[in-house]
Formats: C-alpha cells, sequence, structure tokens
C-alpha cells in the first residue's frame, strides 16, 4: 500500500473539561479536521495509564495522543502533569522497543481553542501519515492477551 | 612493648617534626622508589607509604615501606579499612610488624566509587577508630582482636589522620578525641591552604586538651601547577584548594608553576611553624616528589636531628 | 518494603528469547507501592513486549496474573492449575527477587525469570521516589545513633564517623547525598546526647548479617 493511500488510525484521549470542548466546538462551528482521529473523552488527561496508550498500539492503532489542558490550568490539578510524564515514559519505552516515539503524543488545548484542536489532528494525521501504518498490522489480535483467572 | 621509632622521638623531645609521604607504584617498578628515597635520607623524620589512595590500585604500601626500609629510611605504613576485613588487617600488621615496619597510620581510606575499581566490593569491616584500638590491642596486651594471645612483643607508634576543613566542628574535634582515646599517638592534617579554618580547627582541639596528648602534625602540600590543584579540587576527596591559591599560581607562566608552588608550600611551612599547637609537618608533592629535599632545605628545616 | 525495578527493555526482551508461551506474574506486596511489578506494571510490561516481538515478527504470547505476595508458598500454589493447563515455556515473576525463586521450587520444569532487579529496603521519600533506609544487619543499634543507621545510609558504614571526605555536610561519593553524620549528629544534639559521640563503638559482629550466609529466623512457638 503506498503511503497516498494510506489512512493511518489514530486514537485521541482527550480531556472532558478543555481539549474535549475544544473538539465539541471545532464540531459546532463545523472546523473540519480528519476523520482519522478517534476521540476517546476521559474526565481528565491524568486518567489516561501507560498501558491505555500500549494497547491502543498493540490492537493497531497507528497513532495515539493524549490532550489535556493548558498547564497550571487543569481542572484536577495536576492531572495534566502526570499525563505528560506517562506519555514521556511510554514515548521512551517505546523507542527501547524498536516503535517511533512519534506515534506516541501530549498536546495541551484550551476549552476555547477549537482551532488548536483541529490544527493538531491535522499535523497528527500527517505525521503518522508519513510514518506509516503500524508496524504490527499483520499480526493484529482481536483483544490483548488476558489475564487467567485466580481463586 | 612501645616503639622507639625516629619519629616518636623526635615528637616526643618536642622537635619541629617533619614527615612526606610517596604513593606507591602503578606497577611492579621501584627504581623511582629507591631514587627518591637516597633523596630523602637525613632530609625528612618519617617517609608515609599510602594505601592505595583515593582507591586505586597501587603497589601495597607495607611492600614499599620495607623498600624505603633497606634504604634506610624509616616508613609510616598507612593501613585503610576500606579492602581488609579484621583478618586480613592485623595478619598484615603483624607482617608488617615482622619486617620491621613500625609506624602505622590508621585510617579508613576514600570509597571504591571515587576510584579506579568502582565496581569492587568495600569492606569498611572496621572503621579508622576501631582499627587503633585494635592495633593498640595488639601492642599492649599482646592479643588479637579476639582476646588470643599472639608470639612475638610488636612495638608500634600509632597515628591517624584528621581533616580540619569540616563543616561540624564540635563532630569532628568528638572523633579526633575518639582517635586519641582509642590509641592514637600522632595525627596527620589534610594539606593546609586556608590557615583562617585550620586554626578554628586547631583552636577547638587546644581547647579540649587534645594537643597536649597527641602531637598535630599539619599538612602541606606543593601544587606542581594550576591545572594539577584544579585537579586534585575534584578527585581527592577531602582536598580543600581555595580559589586563591588557583589564582596565584595561574598568574605565573607554566614553566615557573612549580617554583610557584614549592614557595608557597615552604611560606605555609614557615606560618605553620610560628603556629602554636602545631607539632610538625607532613609534605605532600605529588608529581613532585623529588623536590622534598629541596622543599624541607628552602623552609630552613635542616638538618635533622639525629635522635638514635 | 523492597524496593525493585523493572530491567530495562533490551535485557527483559533478550531473556524471553526463544520462548513463546509465557506467564507474567505480578505482586500486589512491595512492588505496587514502588510501581514496579503490581498488575499495573504486568500489564504495561506485558504489552511492551509483546509490541516488540511482535515488531520482530515473532510473536509471543504473554498471560498476566498477580498474585497477592510471592513470598508465600501457599499463594504461588494459585499458579497450579493455570501452569498445567497452558503450559508455559517461561514464567517471568515481577516481584523481588523471593518471587522467582518461590515459583522455580514450585515448577521445576518451567524457565523461570527475574523482570525486576531488586534493590534494597527501604521507603518512600516522595512520590516516585525510594531510598534505602536498612541494610538487614540483624542486629539494630539505630538508637545509639539517634534513629538513623549509618551503617546503610553512610556510604562507608562506620560506626565512629564522619571521615574526612565528609565536606560541606555531603558524602565524599555523591555530593547529592547528605552526610548521614551530619545528620546523626544534628539528632543527638536534639536529643542532648551528643556526649555519647564521643564513646568508640566497637567493632560490629557481622556474623549475624548476610555475611555469615543466608539466615533464618524460626519462631518455635509459631511452629506447628
Amino acid at each position: 500500500m503506498t503511503t497516498e493511500q494510506f489512512e493511518p488510525e489514530i486514537i485521541a484521549f482527550c480531556c472532558e473539561y478543555c481539549s474535549y470542548a475544544a473538539a465539541d466546538l471545532a464540531g459546532s462551528i463545523r472546523m473540519s479536521y480528519p476523520p482519522n482521529i478517534k476521540v476517546i473523552l476521559v474526565p481528565c488527561s491524568g486518567r489516561v495509564d501507560p498501558v491505555y496508550l500500549l494497547h491502543a498500539l498493540e490492537q493497531g492503532a497507528d497513532g495515539v495522543y493524549v490532550t489535556g489542558c493548558m498547564e497550571g490550568d487543569c481542572h484536577f490539578l495536576t492531572g495534566n502533569l502526570k499525563a505528560k510524564k506517562r506519555v514521556a515514559y511510554v514515548r521512551k519505552m517505546l523507542d527501547e522497543i524498536g516503535i517511533e516515539q512519534d506515534r506516541v503524543q501530549m498536546f495541551n488545548i484550551a476549552a476555547s481553542d477549537a482551532p488548536e484542536f483541529a490544527r493538531v489532528a491535522k499535523m497528527m494525521t500527517e505525521k503518522i501519515r508519513a510514518l506509516g501504518p503500524n508496524p504490527m498490522k499483520k499480526n493484529v489480535p482481536s483483544r490483548p492477551a488476558q489475564g487467567i483467572s485466580g481463586p | 612493648m612501645k616503639a622507639e621509632t625516629n619519629l616518636q622521638k623526635i615528637l616526643a623531645r618536642g622537635t619541629f617534626a617533619v614527615t612526606c609521604e610517596i604513593n606507591p607504584p602503578r606497577g611492579t617498578k621501584v627504581d623511582a622508589v629507591r631514587e627518591n628515597a637516597a633523596g630523602f635520607k637525613g632530609k625528612v623524620d618519617a617517609v608515609n607509604v599510602s594505601d592505595n589512595a583515593t582507591a586505586s590500585v597501587r603497589m601495597s604500601s607495607w611492600a614499599v615501606s620495607k623498600i624505603l626500609l633497606d634504604a634506610g629510611i624509616e616508613p609510616v605504613l598507612h593501613m585503610v579499612t576500606r579492602d581488609r576485613n579484621r583478618i586480613a588487617l592485623q595478619s598484615d600488621l603483624l607482617g608488617a610488624s615482622a619486617l620491621g615496619i613500625q609506624n602505622v597510620l590508621c585510617l579508613t581510606g576514600d570509597h571504591p566509587a571515587r576510584g579506579d575499581h568502582p565496581e569492587a566490593k568495600k569492606v569498611f569491616d572496621l572503621d579508622a577508630v576501631q582499627w587503633i584500638a585494635a592495633v593498640k590491642q595488639i601492642r599492649d596486651q599482646g592479643t588479637l582482636m579476639n582476646g588470643e594471645k599472639i608470639s612475638g612483643d610488636p612495638g608500634f607508634f600509632i597515628g591517624a589522620v584528621a581533616n580540619p576543613f569540616v563543616r561540624s566542628l564540635e563532630l569532628h574535634i568528638l572523633r579526633l578525641q575518639k582517635k586519641i582515646v582509642a590509641g592514637a599517638e600522632f595525627i596527620q592534617t589534610q594539606p593546609v591552604l586556608d590557615m583562617e579554618h585550620f586554626k578554628a580547627w586547631l583552636n577547638q582541639a587546644i581547647a579540649e586538651g587534645l594537643t597536649d596528648r597527641c602531637p598535630i602534625i599539619a599538612g602541606v602540600i606543593a601544587l606542581k601547577s594550576a591545572a594539577i590543584a584544579e585537579d586534585l579540587r575534584h578527585s581527592v576527596p577531602g582536598m580543600m584548594i581555595p580559589d586563591s591559591v588557583i589564582e596565584r599560581l595561574s598568574a605565573v607562566p607554566e614553566d615557573q608553576q612549580l617554583d610557584e608552588g614549592i614557595k608557597m608550600c615552604v611560606e605555609k611551612i614557615q606560618t605553620l611553624r610560628e603556629t602554636g599547637g602545631v607539632g610538625g609537618v607532613h609534605i605532600r608533592a605529588p608529581g613532585c616528589e623529588e623536590k622534598l629535599p629541596e622543599i624541607v632545605e628552602k623552609a630552613g628545616l635542616l638538618p635533622r636531628p639525629d635522635v638514635s | 518494603m523492597i524496593i525493585a525495578e523493572h530491567k530495562p527493555m533490551k535485557e527483559l526482551l533478550a531473556m524471553i528469547e526463544g520462548f513463546n508461551n509465557i506467564l507474567m506474574v505480578g505482586c500486589k506486596g512491595c512492588v505496587t507501592v514502588c510501581n514496579a511489578g503490581g498488575s499495573k506494571e504486568v500489564a504495561i510490561l506485558s504489552a511492551a513486549l509483546r509490541i516488540a516481538r511482535r515488531r520482530q515478527d515473532k510473536p509471543v504470547t504473554i498471560d498476566e496474573f498477580t498474585l497477592d505476595r510471592q513470598c508465600e508458598p501457599e499463594f504461588i500454589s494459585w499458579l497450579d492449575e493455570q501452569v498445567k493447563k497452558k503450559k508455559y515455556d517461561a514464567i517471568m515473576s515481577l516481584a523481588c527477587s523471593i518471587g522467582p525463586q518461590y515459583i522455580a521450587e514450585a515448577f521445576e520444569t518451567v524457565v523461570v525469570l527475574p523482570g525486576l532487579n531488586t534493590g534494597f529496603m527501604g521507603g518512600t521519600i516522595e512520590h516516585g521516589i525510594w531510598g534505602e533506609f536498612c541494610a538487614g544487619c540483624g542486629d539494630c543499634v539505630i538508637q545509639d545513633f539517634g534513629g538513623l543507621c549509618p551503617i546503610t545510609r553512610c556510604a562507608k558504614g562506620l560506626l565512629n564517623g564522619p571521615c574526612s571526605g565528609s565536606v560541606d555536610g555531603k558524602c565524599e561519593v555523591n555530593k547529592d547525598m547528605d552526610c548521614i553524620w551530619e545528620l546523626i549528629y544534628e539528632r543527638m544534639k536534639n536529643l542532648g546526647q551528643v556526649d555519647r559521640l564521643a564513646e568508640m563503638i566497637g567493632a560490629k559482629d557481622w556474623s549475624t548479617s548476610l555475611s555469615g550466609g543466608p539466615r533464618k529466623i524460626i519462631r518455635e512457638d509459631l511452629t506447628l
């Protein structure tokens, strides 16, 4: 498949108080952004656990990003700072296992900043398109390996 | 048996003592040791031989001490507790005694992390204070640390070190006192470059009556160059070299820095001679040990008394 | 608690080379508290390893499970059924080193791999930072040092410290480390015990520590 035909599938974890509001606003004012972005609402970017980012990639997402409030404006005070560190942790881990770090990123978007939401969506779509499909696309399991049942 | 070493007799008489220090070679070639030894004869009262200083492998201190003895020089054997447990320390002490070595400097030693084999396992079975007590026990009671009697009647003149350039004066003076109570009979300090700081420590030691019980031999250092001084600052734990010293050396062209370093060392010796409570000087000349005789002469410390 | 951290990814990948059906077992004890081997960390590391292996075109199955503790044979036995059923060719333990050793004893024919580097006995300093506080010498005398342990927290383990390398209140080994002897001094001043610092603490009997070999503690009143 050539890169022009490749349509990346990108998951975006968006925090309710700021970035999801921005996404909503973009929609309301008919500001377009690529359909490649699948938004998942979280109450706070600090809700995002590193394992969500890894599972997203494991299940075939070509890219995944987290959007939170502007630093200093997090509704839960430090959720976006925690998310920033967790995203950095996952990026480093990806680098150590041979996956491009840039498939995972974090952005800070204010509630009223619909244009920024659209810009990030467009930018990430093009960035991931350039990186190419998730290297594991060939062997995508229907769901990750399950835990075994305990007593 | 009380040792009656040259250094001991000089200090006992109240004469201003002069000692210097050498680092054993990193290898088996001992020519430089023998050459320097020839130069030291009659110029100093005893020569310290370091024990894997800065936790870096060198020929063993007792081996080089024996070489000095054979060359007619009285050694001061350094024994650090970093590398050997109490079994090995006592064993080496007995061996050193059999070889004729009697001055023993007991110290903890620099941490392996700062040395050339940072992955080595640290020992520190004992610390300096406990080791001083153990050496005293071997000498005065003729027993090992476990109470068992030894054969022979070894004599030791026990020394310890002190660093006057520390933050909590009371804490370090208490430790100095502990060493003296444990059995230290002479103290050698880190090189004195900051007189004010040194005097604060010394005056406290005098006030506690420690200098009456145990002579303090102040360290001095001949810095070969500003570059060496800068390097020593960072590489040797406890070495305190003020900016003014580096500046003074840097102000002089490189080929004259050694002479300036010697000049500064001589000046310091003269100052210390006039300072009450100082029992002697311990001269270090890293990288220029051959200049030691010149330093001693310029400082007006010759001739050394013959106390045999 | 026991503080550990997971081995570098490169090392973990090298360890699982050649194994295709792995069970990763976490522990809800100490390693959960220090974020090294709890159920979350099992999920993260197993996902990362699966991703890495698929990237190499050598997919691996890594099942995930977390036991209450791995330092208890009874809890290890909860793995019995699954291990027999799934016939894993390796079990990676994310507990401290006690875990993999217990698992190895329970499953003699399965390769057991330690996923963590076990560090030390310590506690939380702040979120995400843990420090070493106890070296397990077997004969605790911290009351002689104002409640601080110089064996663990003095780089040289001095009982009659500080050493000459203690400059500006910092340890000669690491300028970011406080000289514990300065801290002991401050505490003993607060306790009015400074005069005790003048008394020599004698040589330690190390035979109660690991130096004397691996130790056991037996409570006769509790054995059946």
